[in-house]
């Protein structure tokens, strides 16, 4: 029973980890290529999530409601790419952050605006209902595991598209050359609303696959965008590498730690002690990590550039 | 040998593939002026960043003032009296060009940690700092944020900070460059002087001036330092001719 | 001697935010007096958030962090007062207090042991991984004040009755705005003290090129440190203030949110000037009482009007009103 439970816990570290990674290769593509620190990513989760379920619930389909969440997403993306967003690439770290502050301060009441304070609840599509078996005897949720199946997929797919496709050529070109890329003769600013877009689109899907576990309510984004923060300090900011390794290396280590430090605490004082004080430090086992690999390694571990 | 004031030995550094310092030596003895010269990308900017400390060698030793420092950051050498000047950047382009040779000043007194007595009021930053803005002929810009300066004045800037620094040598990053004529004339006659006060590595691409000042020469090419003596020996140099000069020999 | 336009500023901003109050009881409207105290003490709040930004250049989006523990500070020691029941802290025990005096000290100690922490991680960084670094730093003080049920967890904690000071009925609310004023006061001639000092000059300059001020042989990163943790403490005791006011504290001070809020605030009073801050925290809390008595969505409004800011108007209202900064 006790090894059911620690792989269903690793399970579950992995899927928070994964949909981290969506999160942060979108923000570390953002900052790698046009420089830019976007507070703003965490509503983008929030309209994924926001479009499913409205498009969901309108025609029965999770699928459709998916496939709005991207759409949405990455229209709301190039939107304010397109009408904030590049006014502040030649502006100091300050602007950017106040702007894209203000930004989720929009976004936040615009959508309490439309949809009300109440939370939206979004089905897990029948197709992926139900429970698969695992080592141990226990059974898995089969909706976290395809979770985990579409961040893996993902992750190839930015891999492939980075490594081999004409527009991952321009996105290696932007990050290491910006007057290099224009030379070229590449159409920068579309090249930026592309990956503006697309970062959001991710984050539009990591919202969307959530939103089927928890409710979809405003504010859902923020806790998330800190986490992912955290994962791209870790990794080195700019390097999509450095987001998978981080983003699984959070996950992982936020769920465990809330799994094992009570159990471990409980060895040592009384059960409701341990589960106090091994809970306290669970909520900040991973801000110590980060804290001690940037005491060894101030740019992360896989820094492309600070 | 022994009474260098600033030994370099062995140094390498590479990037990747490319050998930026390939087993550099050179030395600079009191009262000298060594000019570092050579093409463009033959690694001078990234020597002069591993004797001031802002890039780590691969390997090899720096000595200053008979200790090793190699594994001393800027700060701490800095603190030894190694006076360095920039090409571009300026101290504190927001501040007085007196404010940025009072802030050399306040480090040279070690009193960065002093909270409430203003720095204004201070005869014992401004004076001093007056002194060497005088020496190098800045004294009636004192007053002008160094980011209005002409680019000729912020070198004059760079090294009235140097001075101020009381440094034991100098590392002087194109002084000469970007001054018109009249500028460099004056400045030449300056440096002049002031190899008395401590010696200077000079990396300077105005060769009258190199060939007016300087006691050595050493030529970099490539990370490598391809000839070494004085102007004459240099000057008729095949190597360099060929490597720097551009000659068919 | 002429009165540059600046002063002449400052003078009518403190002017305005003494009179506030006076007027507000001649008036007969009461609640403006606690609106004037909100804003001393978000402006104080803002005054330690300027010192590291202003001066140091250092964006932190963790200044929550600091605000939060004054204000926990201030609460804990109150309900070990009323409960009669000293502080463990392990190696000795502190009992329960409610002289402000006392609690401003622990609350100061508590900010500045707290940003020494922080500090000497992140400032081993800069740019956006200072930002990002601080941010999770405060967010690590909120999940804990959330997952520690001791003092209320995510309900937080009431303060039963405002602390006091020996001789000042602070519970008369002119009184404590007063208070508040004061050490408002204190802390701008701390800052304007600090800005003209030797340590002023090295953190300026190391705002303007930290590679530069290493190589004349002053280290930035401990320049920058103790910056931090003076605009940690300054904080930390608004925090304390304000929690005071409220008699309550609750992880909400510790949230991002109030992060923001305070870099929006000094941003929106103008960044490096010795009274943006107050002018800020001023507009702030304007901004949020008439916008907010009109429409539930006033933070939409917010963001617009920042964005519009941030966009087309730069230098904060000080920097609007009294044009470029000059350093001598």
């Amino acid at each position: 029973m006790q090894t059911a439970l620690f792989i269903e816990q690793v399970l579950n570290g992995l899927q928070l980890g994964v949909m981290l990674f969506l999160m942060a290769a979108g923000l570390t593509l953002i900052f790698g290529v046009m420089g830019l620190i976007n507070l703003a990513h965490g509503s983008l989760y929030m309209v994924g999530a926001f479009a499913c379920a409205t498009v969901a619930a309108a025609t029965g389909s999770f699928w459709l409601g998916l496939a709005a969440s991207l759409a949405a997403a990455a229209a709301a993306g190039a939107i304010i790419e397109i009408l904030v967003i590049r006014r502040l690439y030649e502006r100091d770290h300050l602007d950017q952050v106040l702007a894209t502050f203000a930004l989720i301060l929009i976004f936040s009441e615009g959508t309490r605006w439309l949809f009300g304070s109440f939370p939206l609840y979004l089905d897990i599509p029948p197709l992926l209902r139900g429970t698969v078996p695992i080592p141990g005897g226990s059974r898995y949720q089969l909706y976290r595991l395809a979770i985990i199946g579409v961040g893996v997929a993902v992750a190839v797919g930015l891999f492939l598209l980075i490594s081999k496709t004409r527009l991952g050529m321009r996105i290696r070109a932007g990050e290491s050359d910006r007057e290099m890329i224009g030379a070229l003769g590449v159409d920068i600013r579309t090249l930026y609303t592309v990956v503006f877009a697309l970062g959001a689109a991710l984050a539009g899907l990591a919202g969307a696959l959530v939103g089927a576990l928890q409710s979809v309510q405003v504010g859902m984004g923020e806790p998330v965008l800190i986490l992912a923060f955290v994962v791209i300090v870790i990794g080195g900011i700019g390097s999509i590498k450095g987001a998978l390794v981080g983003a699984l290396l959070v996950g992982l280590v936020d769920t465990m730690g809330r799994f094992l430090l009570p159990q471990l605490f409980g060895l040592l004082m009384n059960p409701s002690q341990a589960g106090l004080v091994g809970g306290a430090l669970a909520s900040m086992l991973i801000y110590i990590v980060m804290a001690v690999i940037l005491w060894v390694r101030p740019q992360g571990l896989f820094a492309a550039r600070g | 040998m022994a009474d260098a004031v600033l030994a370099v030995r062995n140094l390498c550094k590479s990037f990747g593939a490319l050998k930026a310092t390939e087993n550099v030596s050179l030395d600079l003895k009191p009262g000298e002026i060594h000019a570092l010269i050579g093409p463009n990308g033959a690694g001078k900017s990234t020597l002069i960043h591993q004797i001031a400390g802002t890039l780590a060698p691969d390997s090899g030793d720096i000595d200053f003032l008979g200790r090793p420092v190699g594994h001393l950051g800027v700060v701490e050498r800095a603190r030894m009296g190694l006076g360095r000047s920039f090409q571009v950047s300026s101290l504190a382009p927001e501040f007085s060009a007196l404010r940025n040779v009072m802030l050399a000043v306040q480090s040279r007194q070690g009193s960065s940690f002093r909270f409430f007595r203003p720095v204004m009021g201070d005869a014992s930053l401004i004076e001093p700092a007056m002194a060497s803005l005088e020496r190098v002929g800045l004294a009636t810009r004192a007053r002008v944020p160094a980011a209005e300066l002409s680019h000729g004045e912020r070198r004059q800037l760079e090294i009235a900070i140097a001075l101020a620094l009381g440094s034991q040598a100098f590392l002087l990053d194109e002084p000469m460059a970007g001054m018109g004529p009249e500028g460099s004339r004056s400045l030449t006659g300056f440096l002049d002087r002031l190899r008395e006060e401590a010696p200077i590595l000079l990396v300077e691409h105005d060769m009258d001036a190199v060939f007016a000042l300087a006691d050595r020469v050493s030529v970099l090419v490539y990370g490598r330092i391809i000839a070494s003596g004085t102007v004459d020996q240099v000057r008729t140099d095949p190597e360099v001719r060929r490597a720097y000069l551009g000659d068919p020999a | 001697m002429t009165i540059s336009r600046e002063t002449a500023i400052n003078v009518t901003l403190a002017l305005i935010l003494l009179a506030m109050p006076f007027l507000a009881l001649q008036l007969g409207k009461p609640f403006y007096v606690t609106l004037a105290t909100r804003m001393a003490i978000l402006g104080l709040a803002a005054v330690g958030l300027n010192l590291a930004l202003g001066l140091g250049g250092l964006v932190s989006f963790g200044h929550a962090a600091f605000f939060g523990v004054g204000g926990y500070a201030a609460g804990i020691l109150a309900s070990h007062a009323f409960a009669g029941q000293p502080l463990n802290l392990g190696l000795f025990a502190l009992p329960g207090t409610n002289q402000m005096l006392v609690v401003w000290s622990v609350a100061v100690l508590a900010g500045g042991l707290l940003a020494a922490a922080i500090g000497v991680i992140s400032l081993r960084t800069s740019g956006v991984y200072f930002i990002m670094i601080t941010l999770a730093f405060a967010q690590m003080t909120y999940y804990f004040a959330i997952s520690w049920p001791a003092y209320g967890g995510e309900d937080g904690l009431s303060i039963t009755i405002r602390n006091v000071v020996p001789g000042i009925n602070t519970l008369i609310p002119i009184n404590y705005f007063l208070v508040c004023y004061a050490l408002l006061l204190t802390a701008l001639l701390i800052f304007a003290l600090i800005r003209g000092s030797r340590f002023g000059a090295a953190l300026q300059a190391s705002r303007q090129n930290k590679l530069r001020v290493a190589s004349i042989g002053i280290a930035p990163f401990r320049i920058g440190l103790v910056a931090f943790i003076i605009s940690g403490m300054i904080t930390a005791l608004s925090g304390a203030l304000y929690a005071d006011l409220n008699r309550f504290v609750s992880p909400s001070m510790l949230s991002w949110h109030m992060s923001g809020e305070l870099i929006i605030i000094v941003v929106l009073g103008g960044v490096g000037r010795l009274w943006g801050p107050v002018a800020g925290a001023m507009l702030f809390v304007v901004f949020e009482f008439v916008l907010g008595g009109l429409t539930e969505r006033w933070q939409f409004f917010l963001g617009l009007a920042l964005l519009a800011v941030v966009l087309f108007a730069r230098g904060g209202l000080v920097g609007f009103l009294a044009g470029r900064m000059r350093h001598g």
